[in-house]
Formats: structure tokens, C-alpha cells, sequence
């Protein structure tokens, strides 16, 4: 039984939320963990599982930038220098901001912390990605937003064979020994490439044609602005609701609440109207809601937790201890590992 | 079923059908025929409505399916009569798991979860498909992928298939599996089924009657081909032999061959031909990650010989040109010409020793007009100017201005030959040349190639154009070689490889050998 991807989605985001609240390397390790076990005991053997890899290397590579660039422009300033940098002279106007210069064990145990922090939300985007397909995701989606999630996974096909036809292209290029480089090269590419993707669209879309997509039973246009507005009011306040509240402000509850309840409206009243249905949806089984429920216990605990072991001081560097019942809502999301593993 | 009233389209002022007035009545299997531009998938299109909602240009007339007027039915709207399957399945797909894919036009059409379940396991059942339900589209076979696009025409229950070549791409046996899966629609389920196909070969013997364009012509299947400019070998063989009327299987032939036969001596054994060899391959390996798409094969071609390598889709034939040529990829082995590895020269020179003309030739031209084509590929390959030019009007009338992609795809064929030839190549290598190309087209191709100096080796799944023009033959399955030897020992002895003659015959492949025997 295919769990709801939504469930995995969710699970992953509580777990990002959590990570987002703390800069505590230990806390964040758990998180890694956490989610790394998770993904190698419950993904199902699918193409996309294995893009969890490209996804931590690609959190290295963020940790990497974080504390290069801060070595080279600074910001957090301590007293235990370990090396100076040259440092580049620049103008008055140019005041407060400075390129080399000293470099302190305080500022890079800083950069890497904050590195860390961002490298494991993309690692809990990976693991989302890794055991519930997006595509699955995008057609559980409301049927008003149908148009959308369409666009949305035809997007999501082109960009590889993109890639596969200018491989196809390139390789042909050799094949006329065309050693051409630079700016020619890519003229001589990019023709043939672009021409194929748009002979594939243009084939794609007369298929989706026949196949009904785009059947309408009438949808009025007093119908049509209508939900449009709905869905976009619901949308801005969403937007500025979640804004607010991450900047700790409580006006954001009420235009948080007040933009879902616009956007769901909008949704609720264009659903009326699309007379599609949708083959074997996902289901919120007691399993799967169990799964979502596991992560997002760990956002939970972390938002509501004060304990300061959250944010460890560097300066001066202290050895940051583990706040244990923040660390325990973390654990919770091991939860999955008893009753969600892929046959 | 289908009726055409005096139906004209005109794309651009030029008309591409005029005045075609045809009823299909239901439960039929109409072949439409006619040669390549003939306006063979503009009709196809007509049908559903793709002509002139999706693609414009103006129809004049009236198109009425099951009642229903194309002309105030988009094909959205008549996506629940006319099922329609193009030419390439793969970009048509939507969604990415055989399921969905099936799912996806009910869905559309807003069934209700229960049918949609029925039906899918129903279509499931009937094509075949069953064990691939969950598998992603890209991981499947041609034929696989021919048969889930048929399939997903099929879930919305359509009174009417329509499909534009649906084995053109295939190899003998799943393009065998596809029209099987066809004949059964039409045999079970009373669809009515129009299927436009180069291969004529492979699809006349299921059909009911034939439809002849731009003529506009319906009739019985033997009496149309017959007529027609292009025609499987079994009909020119009964024109030969004035059978009539017309057979169009194999079946039906060799039952009234047998005077024939008699008639005919013991064909003459090809003159073998004592010469050099000019490119040697040993123990060559081609491995993708887990996967061996060549395993250990040797090659030693002669010069002067015209191989023919066939296969099943996936026998790994691709990867050898590739590997042979030296742009592709090689894990280990060994490949000379003239004593040289061609992996070791420059893109450049490797070009001017082994040629390659990929699957989709147009991928090697890139510029506005066949002329600067020509004057790009003197200058790459540093021969005096008007080379290439003068090597394409000795294959093909090619007007110089025109664009390469508004050419033919026998036109642009033969452009791609020049510009490969240009460089003088001691081999050609060509991958798939035959697709696209009708009957005229082909016996062109073959003639042409007959008559180059160049050796020549082509990968292909087109049995008769084998018979035309191959000296050799070499069978390949699993990525290593099972069969090789003169062409029609080869050939002759496999059934799935041999041509609709040979299985009339016996030991004869084309009609003009028979032709010149009698």
C-alpha cells in the first residue's frame, strides 16, 4: 500500500521547521540522522530515490560557500584570530564592509553553524523527495489548481530530456568533427535543442488534446474571476501571515488564518467546477497520518522550547550541550521506522 | 462511422488534401497509403479534430465522427470517440507509471473511481501489459510504449482508434505484438481502426480495405496497392506474376506460387569478392553502469561489403556503430583502421576515416540553408569548395535554399549523406536510415548506396530494405553477435528476418532479382 506522499511532505517540512529553530550543531546532527535512517530503511526502490545523495552533497557545498564567505567578508568578530587575511583597501563610502582582514575560530565556528543549519533543511527537502515521488505530491494537489500541477509536472519532464537532446546534439557535433567552442558552439547547439523541445511540446500538447485535457462544462467567467481572486487574496495572506510570524510579530496569526481561509474557499469553489476526477488518490490512512504526525512533533517541541542550549553562544565559544527534551520531539521522528518501511 | 464530405485543407494557400469525400463504416481496419507528404497524417489528424483546431490551416467541407462535427468539436471534445496514438508515444506520455498514463484520459473525462479501476485492469489484460503496471514510461521497450500509449487511447472506451504509424520504429517481433494487440480490438471489441504505416509489409494483410491519398481513393486492399505508388513486395511479386486478384499476406501468395517456382532456376550464388579487410574490431565491450550493451564482439569488415546489422530494439547494435566509430562510448577492445585506433583522432580527422549518420540524422545539420550546409562541410572537412555540393545533386534533386528541416526525410537523408561523404570516409556507418522513408524512397536509399565506393555497415529492423541492399548480414541479441554471413543465407533461414519474397519463394529476396531471373 502506497502511503499519501503529502505524509512524507509533511513528515520532512516538521523536521526542516525544527532544524530551522536552532543553530545547535549537535541538534542538527540528530535531525541528519534522523532523516538519513529514515530514508535508507522506508524509500521504495523508484528512480527518484536515489537523489538523496545529490542532495547532501549539495548541502557540503553549502557549508563550504557559508564558511569561505565568511572567512573573505566577515561579520561575526571574536578574539581568538587564527590567521589574517590580506586585506583589500577600499573607499570611505564603501564603510562597514570589508574584504579580508583577520579571521577568527568564533566566526567560522559561527559560519558552520549556520552552514550546517541550512545544509540539513535541504537534506530534509532530499528525504521528502526521496521517499514520496513530487509528481505524486503535485496531483494530490486541489482540483482547482489542476491547470497548475499539469503545467507543473510537464515542466518537470522537460528539463531532462532537455538535457538528453543536447547530449544527443553534442555528441552528433562530434560526429561531424565540429570542434567549434565558445559562442559558436552554443549558436550550434542550441538551434537543433531548442527545435527538438519544441517539436516534443508541440507533440506533447496535441496528445494532451485528444486525451480531453482542457474539457470544460461550461465555466462561466463570472465563475472564473471569482476563484481567481479567492485563491490569490488566500494566497497573499498566507504569504504575509507566515512572514509575520517568523519575524515574531503576532499580527501574523490573525492574516495567517484569515489567508487560509480565503485560499481554501477559492479552491473549495473552483473544485465545483472541474469536472475531472482523479484515479486511485492517495488516502490519509492512520499510517500515514501517523508519519506526518511524527515529524511534525519535532517542529513543535523546538518552536515552543526556550531552552537556550538552542542557540549556543560562539563568542566566546562555548561547547554547546544537548537540550534533551528538544533533542527527544527530534527522536519522535524516528517513529516511521516501526510501521512505514517499504515492503 | 467516419465521414469525409468533400473535405479540403489548405495549409498556407497550398492544399494539402483536396476534395476527399470517404465513409468508414464501424468495426472496419482502414489502412490509409500514399507516399511520404501525400497528406497521409494531416487526414489522420482530420479525424479528430487536431486538423484544424490544433494545428490550423483552413478546412472546407465537413469531417463528422459518430455524428459529431469536427468543425464545432475540439478534440478535447471528442476525446470520449476518437482515440488517437502519434508517432512518437514517448512524448506524448503525460504522466510517468504505465497506471497513470492509462488512468489519465478518463480522468479527464471525469469517470468515477470504480470504472476507471475496471477498466484499467481490462486494458491491462488485454495488451499485455500487466506486469509493467508499475513501471516509469522511460524504462520501457518501444513496442512496451506503443502498446501503454494504445492502451491509454483505449481506457476512455473510443468507438474509433486512430494510429499514425504505430511500428515504424519497431522491431519485427514487437511490431508483430502491436498489431496483434490491434487485430484483437478489432476482431473483440467491433473498433473501428484507421492506421496510417510506411512498413505496408507488416500491416496490409489485417486490413479491410485501403484508402489511397492524395487521391482520395477507398477500395479493396489489393486493388488499391496495386494502383498505388507504393506497395509491399507480395503485391509487386502478384503484378509480376499476374495473380489475380491481388494477394496482400504471405499466406495467400504462396498458395498460388507454386507455378512460379517451377518457373524459376536455382538463384546464382553471389560472386564472392576476395578483397582486403578495412576495419577490425576485437573483443569490443560496451557497459552502461550494471548494464552490457556489447559483450565482447568481433568484426572484420571487408572492403566494398554492405553489412546490414539487425536486431531487437535494445540488442545493442547502436552501441557498436557508436563504439566502432569512436565518438561512442568503448570499456575495452580494440578497433583498427589502417592500423589505426579511430578512438585516438580528433573528432576531425576520425570523421574522414569512420562516418557515422545517427538515429536522427537531423541532429547533424544546424544551419539556415542546404548551401551553407554544403560550404560548412567543405570547410570542416578542408576540401576544395563545391565538394558536397556535387556529391548531393549525384544522390538527390535538393533545392540549395531551401531550409534542411523543411526538406523531405528522404531529402535530408541524402544531405546528411553528402555532408558525411565529403570527408571521403573508408567506412560509413548509418543508424536507422530507413525510418520515415516510403517504398520509392528506399529502393533510392539503396541504390545510392549501392553505388558508393565507400563500405558501408547499417543498423536497422527493415527487412526489405535488408533484401535490397545488404551483401552481409549480422544478427546481434543480448549485445553479442548470433548470426553473420552472406545475406541471404542469413536471412533466408530466420523467420522473422525474412523478407515477404523469400517467404514466397524460398531461396529469392527482391522482386527485381525474380524479375531479372525470369
Amino acid at each position: 500500500m502506497r502511503l499519501h506522499s503529502g505524509a512524507w511532505w509533511l513528515w520532512a517540512l516538521g523536521l526542516a521547521t525544527a532544524a530551522s529553530r536552532t543553530t545547535n550543531p549537535l541538534l542538527l546532527g540528530l535531525v541528519l540522522a534522523v532523516a538519513g535512517v529514515v530514508v535508507v530503511t522506508c524509500r521504495a526502490n523508484t528512480p527518484w530515490a536515489g537523489t538523496y545523495g545529490v542532495f547532501l552533497k549539495f548541502g557540503l557545498l553549502i557549508i563550504g560557500l557559508r564558511v569561505l564567505v565568511h572567512a573573505f567578508l566577515g561579520g561575526v568578530t571574536g578574539p581568538t584570530v587564527l590567521f589574517t587575511l590580506p586585506q583589500v583597501p577600499l573607499p570611505d563610502w564603501a564603510q562597514g564592509i570589508r574584504v579580508g582582514g583577520p579571521v577568527s575560530a568564533e566566526g567560522l565556528v559561527f559560519a558552520l553553524y549556520q552552514g550546517l543549519l541550512l545544509a540539513t533543511i535541504l537534506s530534509c527537502v532530499g528525504a521528502a523527495n526521496a521517499l514520496a515521488n513530487p509528481r505524486r505530491l503535485l496531483r494530490s494537489l486541489p482540483a482547482a489548481l489542476y491547470e497548475v500541477s499539469v503545467a507543473v509536472v510537464v515542466a518537470l519532464t522537460v528539463a531532462p530530456r532537455l538535457v538528453a537532446s543536447a547530449r544527443s546534439v553534442r555528441k552528433a557535433r562530434q560526429l561531424r568533427g565540429d570542434a567549434a567552442r565558445g559562442a559558436r558552439a552554443i549558436r550550434t547547439m542550441l538551434v537543433p535543442v531548442l527545435e527538438d523541445a519544441l517539436d516534443r511540446s508541440l507533440v506533447l500538447a496535441a496528445s494532451m488534446d485528444s486525451r480531453g485535457y482542457g474539457r470544460t462544462a461550461g465555466i462561466s467567467r463570472k465563475d472564473r474571476v471569482l476563484t481567481g481572486t479567492l485563491v490569490l487574496a488566500g494566497l497573499f495572506g498566507l504569504c504575509i501571515g507566515t512572514y509575520g510570524l517568523l519575524a515574531g510579530a503576532y499580527t501574523g496569526w490573525p492574516l495567517l488564518v484569515l489567508g487560509g481561509v480565503l485560499a481554501i474557499a477559492g479552491l473549495r469553489v473552483g473544485a465545483r467546477r472541474v469536472p475531472r476526477t482523479r484515479y486511485r488518490p492517495d488516502r490519509w490512512t492512520p499510517t500515514a497520518i501517523g508519519v506526518a504526525l511524527s515529524g511534525v512533533a519535532g517542529a513543535v517541541m523546538l518552536v515552543f522550547s526556550a531552552d537556550p542550549a538552542l542557540s549556543p553562544s560562539t563568542v566566546p565559544l562555548q561547547a554547546p550541550g544537548l537540550p534533551l527534551v528538544p533533542a527527544l520531539g527530534v527522536l519522535v521522528a524516528l517513529a516511521p521506522l516501526a510501521f512505514a518501511r517499504e515492503a | 462511422m467516419i465521414r469525409f464530405e468533400d473535405v479540403t485543407i489548405t495549409y498556407a494557400e497550398r492544399p494539402v488534401l483536396a476534395e476527399v469525400s470517404v465513409e468508414i463504416p464501424e468495426g472496419e481496419l482502414c489502412l490509409v497509403v500514399g507516399r511520404t507528404g501525400s497528406g497521409k497524417s494531416t487526414f489522420l489528424r482530420a479525424v479528430n479534430g487536431l486538423v484544424p483546431h490544433f494545428s490550423g490551416g483552413t478546412l472546407a467541407g465537413r469531417v463528422l465522427v459518430d455524428g459529431r462535427d469536427t468543425a464545432t468539436h475540439p478534440p478535447r471534445e471528442l476525446a470520449d470517440v476518437v482515440g488517437f496514438v502519434g508517432q512518437d508515444p514517448m512524448a506524448g506520455f503525460v504522466a510517468d507509471n504505465v497506471e497513470d498514463e492509462l488512468a489519465y484520459s478518463m480522468e479527464s473525462l471525469g469517470l468515477t473511481n470504480d470504472v476507471m479501476r475496471k477498466r484499467v485492469e481490462e486494458t491491462l489484460d488485454l495488451l499485455g501489459l500487466a506486469t509493467l503496471r508499475d513501471r516509469p514510461l522511460a524504462t520501457l521497450s518501444g513496442g512496451q510504449q506503443q502498446r501503454v500509449a494504445i492502451g491509454a487511447a483505449l481506457t476512455a472506451h473510443p468507438k474509433v482508434l486512430v494510429l499514425d504509424e504505430p511500428t515504424s520504429a519497431l522491431d519485427p517481433g514487437a511490431a508483430e505484438d502491436v498489431l496483434a494487440a490491434v487485430q484483437r480490438l478489432v476482431h473483440d471489441l467491433g473498433m473501428t481502426v484507421v492506421i496510417a504505416e510506411h512498413r505496408l509489409e507488416r500491416v496490409a494483410q489485417y486490413a479491410d480495405r485501403a484508402l489511397l491519398l492524395p487521391q482520395g481513393r477507398i477500395g479493396d486492399v489489393g486493388e488499391i496497392l496495386k494502383a498505388a505508388p507504393v506497395a509491399p513486395p507480395v503485391v509487386r511479386l502478384a503484378q509480376l506474376a499476374g495473380w489475380e486478384p491481388i494477394p496482400v499476406s504471405v499466406r495467400d501468395a504462396r498458395r498460388r506460387a507454386a507455378p512460379l517456382r517451377a518457373r524459376l532456376p536455382e538463384p546464382r550464388p553471389e560472386p564472392a569478392t576476395k578483397t582486403g579487410p578495412v576495419l577490425e574490431a576485437d573483443d569490443v565491450v560496451v557497459r552502461y553502469g550494471d548494464v552490457q550493451a556489447v559483450r565482447g564482439v568481433r568484426l572484420d569488415i571487408k572492403e566494398g561489403e554492405r553489412i546490414a546489422l539487425m536486431g531487437r530494439n535494445g540488442s545493442g547494435k547502436s552501441s557498436l556503430l557508436w563504439a566502432v566509430q569512436g565518438s561512442g562510448k568503448r570499456t575495452s577492445g580494440t578497433v583498427t583502421v589502417n592500423d589505426i585506433d579511430p578512438k585516438t583522432l580528433k573528432p576531425a580527422e576520425r570523421r574522414q576515416t569512420v562516418a557515422l549518420v545517427p538515429q536522427q540524422p537531423s541532429d547533424l545539420l544546424y544551419l539556415e540553408t542546404v548551401e551553407q550546409e554544403c560550404v560548412q562541410a567543405d570547410t570542416e572537412t578542408g576540401r576544395p569548395a563545391g565538394t558536397c555540393r556535387d556529391l548531393l545533386d549525384s544522390l538527390a534533386r535538393v533545392p540549395p535554399e531551401a531550409h534542411p528541416r523543411d526538406l523531405s526525410e528522404g531529402q535530408r537523408l541524402a544531405l546528411v549523406l553528402a555532408v558525411m561523404l565529403t570527408g571521403t570516409p573508408q567506412v560509413l556507418l548509418l543508424d536507422e536510415p530507413t525510418r520515415g522513408l516510403d517504398y520509392p524512397a528506399k529502393a533510392a536509399l539503396a541504390a545510392v548506396l549501392k553505388n558508393l565506393p565507400t563500405t558501408t555497415v547499417l543498423a536497422t529492423h527493415d527487412v526489405e530494405f535488408v533484401a535490397e541492399y545488404a551483401t552481409r548480414v549480422i544478427v546481434m541479441a543480448e549485445g553479442e553477435i548470433v548470426a553473420d554471413g552472406p545475406a541471404r543465407e542469413v536471412v533466408t533461414s530466420s523467420p522473422i528476418f525474412a523478407p515477404q519474397v523469400s517467404k514466397i519463394l524460398g531461396p529469392w529476396l527482391t522482386v527485381a532479382d525474380v524479375e531479372a531471373a525470369l
